[in-house]
């Protein structure tokens, strides 16, 4: 799956003063209701950014619980997608678990819990047929293919020993994953059942 | 025309309580004996007696006397400890708290109580408090404080029975229980004790905190700094009632929950703490973690009950104890886990919950029932945090905040449903192709390969640090066509076992040894 890339000082161009500031006052003020336009906005600027703060992001969803009548449907909407781009962190049940049920039930969000569902499920094919059936519904969600795709690759490239082979035949691109624990699992040779030393040495009394 | 007796007419203006014949300023000797050596003890800061009386002399009074009815109000006994505004304040903590207990507050004496906190906690923040208070109290203090809030939400939410004046006693104080408030307190008490750093020097030997239980050996105080390192709890708890779990840990994380530390110094403090850890990390998905701190716990709690048996917190301890085997039954069904559970305590929950345990693996209707009454059994009470809309008709709306969070538990149980199957084939087979597994689980080729694309995913949990690690006790890779299995060996813990026996035969010698035969 696409992720959007955390918010991680190598990665930004250079840190906007607006991130810096709400970072400061999340970390430092949460409990205050007068920063909610603040984090409004950073949630607009991550996704014109291209970056991401889960921690922003479920401080408006708590301020939004105390104060329903302050929240803009449309800035949930985009913290959910930012939520799922950020898969397979379980992210988006975070976010879930402080958005109040009835507005779950609004159109757009069940479209997203659908599209989380198909994620959370390995149902690729599902995802983008979906989301192609939004883009059609022409409604506004950040684009995750393109820059983003090339971004991530380029982040694994670097950092985690991935190569890309162009495939001569079919023109087509082939990511390379080096082998990990999680692709070559051996079978674990159990050293559990290894004694501390000290221990057997309280019996040595007994065992003469 | 009758005239009503004259012993009618006075009715005392007693203390809003239900019970007949209280009168608040009366003040049986054993109370006036008690605040006056309490407040002695106080001022001479001896902990140990202060700790006893709190404990021990509190609770004999309050069941002679003050089964159900307050104890005498601050203002009567207040002469007898020179009106110290900061004794008064405790005495007034402890006066509510016994109300919670023992009798039903009235809307009004709720906002009081937060009143009375407010003060408190200000004194404490503001003031150079000059006290030293057992851990026990201070823990009492910020457990009690979140009680409060949740039980002031709860009942605010039920907004149907609500008479005129209720309804106009919350708008006129609805700064009372606000959550804003509530999170600024436990954050100023952890930041103006500065416990964060406290604890970051005494992992470099700067700092002695832990080693002295929080207390101050040197002529301080040990309030301000205990306080602040229990609200970090206090915090946790919030955080999970208002159902931020990823926050909620964070604010735990300066605690080393896997070493002993002042959390452990008090009872209740160590099981509240690791409850709501283990339940965030149950709902964020990271089950191993639940699992072994359950586990932990639940040991725990089996070799030292019964030394509670007598004190006030024996009730709350065996309830938590319920309720987390409840949890650790749910997280085992959905991760299963053999070696992270102890034999005293895998004894134990089989017995409470090993045929419930059987029916969740079948991830049908039966088993999602189960799935909901444990975990509504074993939950935290969730709150909502936005006052009652006013305009609107009155609803009661206390159980929305633990619908939305059952839903979405049940949501992620269904989504694990087919996992169940998978687990089982793997078991029994070391390598089988994949058109054989979709035939056996009569589905096709691609929607298998989906489900152990699931499979992977629900069983790799994401750690805060992004970190990947795999809860699966049956793991597996696909090469071309064929599914490889790996299953990490269960310990079979021979070397433990056989020394306890060791150990064993040789007490049992060394008695026979000691018979003397006649």
């Amino acid at each position: 799956m696409v992720g959007e890339l955390s918010n991680t000082p190598a990665n930004q161009k250079q840190q906007s003063s607006l991130s810096y500031t709400v970072e400061q006052l999340v970390a430092v003020n949460p409990y205050n209701p007068d920063i909610l336009p603040d984090i409004e906005n950073y949630v607009n600027e991550q996704v014109s950014s291209q970056t991401y703060s889960l921690n922003a992001n479920l401080c408006l969803l708590r301020l939004y619980q105390v104060e329903p009548e302050r929240m803009s449907t449309q800035i949930v909407a985009r913290i959910l997608i930012k939520a799922l781009m950020a898969m397979p962190a379980p992210d988006f049940s975070l976010c879930l678990f402080l958005i109040p049920e009835r507005v779950q039930m609004e159109e757009q969000f069940k479209t997203l819990i659908v599209l989380s569902h198909s994620l959370e499920t390995a149902r690729f094919r599902q995802f983008w047929d979906e989301m192609k059936f939004i883009f059609q519904k022409n409604y506004q969600v950040i684009n995750i293919e393109g820059p983003s795709l090339d971004k991530f690759i380029d982040h694994h490239v670097a950092n985690s020993g991935w190569t890309v082979e162009k495939n001569q035949n079919k023109g087509s691109h082939l990511v390379v994953l080096p082998p990990t624990e999680f692709n070559h699992p051996q079978l674990k040779k159990n050293t559990e059942d290894g004694i501390p030393l000290e221990r057997i040495a309280r019996m040595f009394p007994i065992l003469e | 025309m009758a005239v009503t007796p004259s012993y009618e007419a006075e009715q005392p203006a007693a203390g809003e309580s239900a019970s007949t014949g209280y009168d608040p300023n009366y003040v049986p000797d054993s109370v006036k004996s008690f605040v006056v050596h309490m407040y002695r003890h106080i001022r001479e800061k001896n902990v140990y007696e202060i700790h006893q009386m709190y404990e021990t002399s509190f609770q004999s009074i309050s069941e002679r006397l003050f089964k159900d009815s307050p104890w005498p109000s601050v203002d009567a006994v207040a002469s007898y400890v020179d009106n110290d505004h900061v004794f008064c304040l405790l005495y007034r903590e402890m006066w509510y708290r016994h109300l919670y207990a023992r009798l039903s507050p009235t809307p009004k004496q709720r906002i009081d109580s937060w009143d009375n906190y407010c003060s408190l906690f200000q004194v404490v923040l503001h003031g150079v408090v000059n006290m030293q208070l057992p851990n026990q109290w201070l823990w009492d203090m910020v457990d009690e404080f979140v009680y409060q809030f949740q039980s002031f939400c709860q009942y605010r939410a039920k907004m149907k029975s609500k008479t005129e004046q209720e309804i106009a006693l919350l708008r006129q104080y609805d700064q009372a229980w606000n959550v804003y408030g509530v999170l600024n307190f436990l954050q100023a008490l952890v930041e103006k004790s500065m416990i964060i750093q406290i604890l970051e020097q005494e992992k470099e030997g700067l700092e002695q905190f832990t080693a002295t239980d929080g207390y101050d050996y040197s002529g301080g105080s040990n309030v301000l700094k205990v306080l602040g390192y229990f609200s970090m709890i206090g915090l946790l708890r919030v955080h999970c009632l208002l159902g931020d779990y990823h926050t909620a840990l964070k604010c735990i994380v300066p605690i080393d929950i896997t070493q002993q530390g002042v959390y452990t110094s008090v009872i209740g403090s160590h099981i509240t703490t690791i409850y709501h850890y283990g339940f965030a990390n149950l709902m964020l998905r990271r089950y191993v973690e639940a699992i072994r701190e359950f586990n932990k716990i639940l040991l725990y709690i089996f070799k030292t009950k019964q030394y509670h048996q007598k004190s006030p917190q024996y009730e709350q301890i065996l309830k938590k104890n319920e309720q987390m085997y409840a949890l650790l039954a749910v997280s085992l069904s959905l991760c299963p886990q053999v070696k992270l559970v102890e034999e005293t305590v895998n004894s134990q929950l089989r017995e409470k919950y090993g045929e419930k345990m059987s029916r969740m693996q079948g991830y049908d209707d039966d088993a999602f029932t189960l799935y909901d009454e444990l975990f509504s059994y074993a939950c935290p009470k969730f709150i909502t945090p936005s006052s009652p809309s006013y305009e609107e008709t009155l609803v009661n709306y206390n159980q929305d905040a633990y619908r939305l969070q059952l839903k979405l538990f049940l949501y992620e149980v269904k989504q694990q449903q087919l996992l169940s199957g998978v687990r089982t084939f793997l078991k029994v087979y070391s390598t089988i192709s994949l058109g054989k597994l979709a035939a056996y689980m009569e589905v096709d080729e691609p929607t298998l390969r989906t489900i152990l694309m699931t499979y992977k995913h629900k069983t790799h949990s994401v750690d805060s640090d992004g970190k990947i690690t795999s809860n699966a006790d049956l793991d597996f890779y696909v090469d071309d066509d064929m599914i490889h299995v790996t299953e990490s060996k269960p310990a079979k813990r021979y070397g433990d076992y056989f020394m306890r026996q060791i150990v064993k035969l040789e007490g049992i010698m060394t008695d026979i040894d000691r018979i003397k035969l006649e």
